[in-house]
């Protein structure tokens, strides 16, 4: 993060838009009096009224959604790995063609997603290094492989099926550009979520070998789907804090719940076993009851000690800098395009 | 990552969803010029027919009005009631207005 001095100068985006005229206002020229513009700030998430990109905010609030939003975006792009060792692979020309719209769609949002940042004042190419050199995160459910092609499916069920839950209450962030940005994400999620389960019921059809695939990748992935909502919600200090800036909606467990409750039916049809002896249903409750997941392997993995961590973070290295003659040449075209432009204008 | 690296400058992206309707902003990207920005927001906004045309501007070539929306900037819009129709008492029986 630049200091927010040097990032109200470098960085023009929608933050910054008019920057030159706002600059002149004692908006930015000095410190502004913030007890006024700290009841605006909270009027507005009183009213459920959306804060918008020049908007006065609170700086932990700036600090905690770029964190927020850059772990997303961050998610998005190393997510594009598990499965995009896949396209090669896939059986057949319309399970390639499927698995390339989803990995460019796991693209776009992380673009989407980068923009949101950037309308807060981060600077790109910086989020990009904090993402190569390991210090901004991403979610350790792409720190497992895929084993076999069933995982694509296991991934677009469960893990996209994980990332609507967190997502669709996020459409209502009050944070006006994340939220537009989820709203365009979780239209496109619906897909990659029903690609997988088809995946999967096509394989179920198949041999006792195909479906013997589908319950060990099941196995595999059901415990890190459900960390996938984080730390339980008395070891997850800065929930609260965003729930009452309205950035988050539920609470880390609600989400899991909801996700439990909405994947057994689905289990059930497909014909697969959830890997939890405790998992059953509780009609006092209304809810599923299941296990508790191993939190010290969440850990672990977070701190960088899961099954592709290094291999994940390396291929991400080697794709920016394989890519850096691409970069540099389009940046020269440009370069010299304007000096062609300029030079005819003159003559 | 390579010492002097020279950022593609932002991009905002405007769409229009359908003949018939405005241009409509969806967000921003980086290019190396105007043409890169609008295949970029052609591959990135318009996957699925989201889009029939689209407009890119350079965000540091977009002037806006000042940061908070409150400003007194738009106060003289608020004081003229006369400008809407209900300010003008028209008897019930009076047709087609």
């Amino acid at each position: 993060m630049l200091p927010p001095a040097k990032r109200a100068t470098l960085i023009p985006n929608e933050w910054s838009v008019g920057k030159r005229e706002a600059m002149t206002t004692s908006h930015s020229a000095e410190a502004p009096p913030e007890g006024p513009l700290q009841e605006h700030f909270d009027a507005t998430i009183a009213r459920d009224q959306r804060v918008e990109p020049r908007d006065w905010m609170p700086e932990g609030y700036r600090r905690t959604l770029i964190r927020q939003i850059a772990q997303h975006a961050h998610s998005e792009i190393i997510g594009m790995q598990p499965e995009g060792e896949w396209i090669t692979k896939a059986p057949s020309l319309r399970r390639k063609a499927i698995l390339f719209a989803k990995v460019q769609d796991e693209a776009g949002h992380g673009l989407y997603l980068y923009s949101a940042a950037e309308t807060l004042g981060a600077d790109r190419a910086d989020l990009t290094e904090r993402l190569i050199e390991g210090r901004q995160k991403y979610s350790s459910i792409f720190n497992y492989p895929t084993l076999s092609f069933a995982d694509v499916g296991v991934i677009g069920w469960f893990v996209d099926g994980a990332a609507i839950c967190n997502q669709v209450p996020l459409c209502r962030s009050s944070y006006g550009p994340y939220a537009r940005a989820m709203v365009r994400i979780c239209k496109e999620e619906s897909f990659h979520q029903r690609q997988g389960y088809e995946l999967l019921m096509t394989m179920m059809r198949g041999t006792g070998a195909q479906r013997e695939m589908v319950q060990d990748a099941v196995d595999r992935w059901w415990w890190p789907s459900l960390m996938m909502f984080g730390p339980p919600d008395d070891a997850s200090p800065n929930s609260a804090q965003s729930m009452a800036w309205k950035i988050k909606r539920h609470s880390n467990d609600e989400l899991r719940r909801r996700f439990v409750d909405m994947t057994v039916p689905q289990a059930e049809k497909l014909g697969v076993t959830l890997p939890d002896p405790e998992l059953r249903w509780n009609a006092e409750r209304g809810h599923h009851d299941f296990g508790t997941p191993d939190w010290d392997e969440l850990t672990r993995v977070i701190k960088g000690d899961g099954p592709c961590n290094a291999r994940r973070a390396e291929r991400r290295r080697t794709a920016h800098e394989e890519g850096a003659w691409v970069r540099e040449a389009a940046t020269a075209h440009a370069a010299r395009q304007a000096a062609r432009a300029r030079k005819e204008t003159v003559a | 990552m390579s010492p002097q690296q020279q950022e593609w400058p932002l991009y905002e992206v405007f769409v229009r969803g359908k003949r018939g309707l405005n241009h409509v902003h969806v967000g921003s990207l980086h290019a190396a010029d105007d043409r890169m920005a609008l295949t970029h927001a052609r591959d990135l906004y318009t996957r699925r027919n989201e889009g029939v045309s689209i407009w890119v501007v350079r965000s540091a070539h977009i002037a806006a009005s000042t940061r908070d929306e409150k400003d007194p900037f738009f106060a003289p819009s608020a004081d003229k009631v006369y400008r809407h129709p209900t300010f003008y008492d028209i008897p019930d029986d009076v047709p087609h207005i």
